[in-house]
C-alpha cells in the first residue's frame, strides 16, 4: 500500500523527477551489475519490487501450508525418535515462513495483508503442497525430494540481488540439509526393512518424483517472469537448467537407496555429460495450479481455520499488552534494548 | 479476514557466545517485550545459536539515509593516513 502512494506522489512534478527517477535507475542498475546487494531502504524500480513481493511471498506461504502435509504424520510417527524429529522439522518450516515473511515487510508489505492474499486465493503457493500423504515413507518422500529440490532452487538464492531475502535463504539453507538428510534416512530405513516397508518407500517415491520436478516451475521457454528474474539477479539460473541438476543429483541417491526413480527414459547422455530425463506432464502441473490438485481446496481450508481459531489468542495477547502499555511507540515503552542472559 | 492490525515489529540482536557482541539476526512481530524475547528463543536460537537475547522495537531504531550516503560517509574517504598500511617502514623493523 505504501509503495503505491510512493508511485503515485512522483509523478506530479515532469522534467526534474524524471531526471532523478533516470539516476536512481543507473545507480541501482549499476548495483546489481556488480554484484552489489539493494537494501530496504534503497531506491528500487517499483517492477523489481513487485516481483521479489510476489516471489516471497509464494515462499513464505509455501513454508506455511508445507507443514500440513507432514504435521499429519506427527501423532503417526514409527517411534518416538522420528516423531521428535518430525516436529522439528515441522517446526523449522513455521521458522522459515517466518524468517521470509519478515524480509518480504521490509519491501512495505505488511504481515496482515500477507496472510489476507493467501487466505484469498490471490497469492499462491507451491504446488507441490497439494499432493497428499498417504503412507508413512511419504514423510521420507518429501524429505528426499521435496526438500532436496527446494535447496536446489534454494542455494543459488543465497546470493540474490535483494540483501533481506538473500540473508533470510542463508539462514533456511543451513537448516535444510537436515530435513533432506533425515528423508533419506527414513526412506532407507524402509528400503532395507520388510519387503512390505521397500515397496511402501518404492510407492512413495513413484508418487512424489514428477510433482518434484515440476517444483522448478515451467520449462524455460514458457516460465512467465524468468527472463526479467534472472536480469535481476533475483535468479541465478534458469529453472530447466536447476531441474537438470537436481535430476543429476538423484539417480546415483536412489541407486544407493535402492530404489527406483518412475522415469524409463533417465539415461546418461555422454555428450552432454549429463542425465536425459522423460517428459514432464505440464497439463498435471497447470490443473493443480489452477486449483484442481488432489489437496488444493483442503489446504487453505484448514489454513483459514487455524488462522481464524487463532484470532483469541492474538486478541488476548494485545489486550494484555495494551493494559500493561509495553507496546512500542507509546509513553513508557522501554528505550532501552531488552536483555535476556543465560 | 482478521480484524485486528499486525502486532508492533520488534528487531531482534543475538550473542552467539559470551565475549562476542550481539548481531542483528532479523525481525518479528509480538505483543510486547517480553513476547518478543520469547517468540525470538524459537525463532533465531533454535539450535543453541545465542546464549542472550536482544529485542528492539523497530520504530525506536534511527537509521542513516541511504539516499545521503556518500556525503555521509565521505570524510573517512580522504584519510588513508587513519591506516596503518599509509606508512612506510625499512624492512627488518619488528614489533611495528
Amino acid at each position: 500500500m505504501a509503495a503505491v502512494t510512493a508511485d503515485q506522489t512522483t509523478q506530479g512534478t515532469a522534467g526534474t523527477a524524471e531526471e532523478a527517477e533516470a539516476a536512481h535507475l543507473a545507480t541501482f542498475d549499476a548495483a546489481v551489475a556488480a554484484d552489489d546487494r539493494i537494501e530496504p531502504r534503497d531506491w528500487m524500480p517499483e517492477a523489481y519490487r513487485a516481483s521479489l513481493v510476489r516471489q516471497m511471498a509464494q515462499h513464505a506461504h509455501s513454508e506455511i501450508i508445507g507443514m500440513q502435509p507432514e504435521a499429519n504424520w506427527i501423532s503417526r510417527a514409527p517411534s518416538l525418535r522420528r516423531k521428535a524429529i518430525l516436529m522439528a522439522k515441522v517446526q523449522d518450516e513455521a521458522g522459515h515462513g517466518l524468517y521470509l515473511y519478515s524480509a518480504a515487510e521490509t519491501l512495505g508489505t505488511s504481515r496482515e495483508e500477507l496472510l489476507d492474499k493467501l487466505h484469498a486465493g490471490r497469492q499462491r503457493y507451491s504446488s507441490i503442497f497439494n499432493y497428499p500423504t498417504l503412507t508413512w515413507a511419504d514423510v521420507g518422500a518429501i524429505g528426499w525430494l521435496v526438500d532436496g529440490a527446494a535447496i536446489t532452487n534454494q542455494v543459488p538464492l543465497c546470493r540474490c540481488s535483494y540483501g533481506p531475502y538473500a540473508r533470510a535463504m542463508v539462514r533456511i539453507c543451513k537448516e535444510e540439509s537436515f530435513h533432506q538428510r533425515q528423508g533419506y534416512e527414513l526412506l532407507l530405513a524402509l528400503s532395507h526393512g520388510t519387503p512390505a516397508q521397500h515397496e511402501m518407500a518404492q510407492d512413495a517415491v513413484n508418487r512424489w518424483w514428477w510433482p518434484s520436478l515440476m517444483m522448478f516451475g515451467p520449462p524455460d521457454d514458457a516460465s512467465a517472469h524468468s527472463a526479467q528474474s534472472m536480469a535481476w539477479k533475483i535468479k541465478r539460473h534458469s529453472n530447466d537448467e536447476l531441474r537438470r541438476r537436481f535430476v543429476d543429483i538423484c539417480v546415483p541417491q536412489a541407486q544407493v537407496l535402492g530404489l527406483s526413480l518412475p522415469d524409463p527414459d533417465i539415461r546418461w547422455n555422454e555428450k552432454l555429460g549429463q542425465h536425459d530425463y522423460g517428459a514432464i506432464d505440464w497439463t498435471e502441473f497447470q490443473e493443480v495450479l489452477k486449483g484442481n490438485g488432489p489437496c488444493n481446496e483442503q489446504r487453505l481450508t484448514q489454513r483459514r481455520k487455524a488462522h481464524e481459531e487463532g484470532a483469541w489468542v492474538r486478541d488476548a495477547a494485545a489486550a494484555y499488552a495494551d493494559k500493561h502499555s509495553a507496546r512500542p511507540g507509546t509513553a513508557g515503552a522501554a528505550a532501552q534494548p531488552v536483555e535476556a542472559t543465560a | 479476514m482478521s480484524s485486528s492490525t499486525d502486532w508492533p515489529l520488534w528487531e531482534v540482536f543475538v550473542r552467539s557466545r559470551r565475549g562476542l557482541s550481539h548481531t542483528h539476526a532479523g525481525s518479528l512481530h509480538a505483543p510486547d517485550a517480553e513476547m518478543a524475547l520469547r517468540n525470538a528463543r524459537d525463532l533465531y536460537t533454535r539450535r543453541s545459536e545465542g546464549v542472550s537475547l536482544w529485542v528492539v522495537p523497530s520504530t525506536e531504531i534511527t537509521a542513516s539515509s541511504p539516499d545521503e550516503k556518500d556525503s555521509f560517509f565521505e570524510p573517512a574517504g580522504d584519510k588513508p593516513y587513519r591506516h596503518p598500511t599509509f606508512y612506510e617502514i625499512p624492512e627488518g623493523v619488528k614489533h611495528l
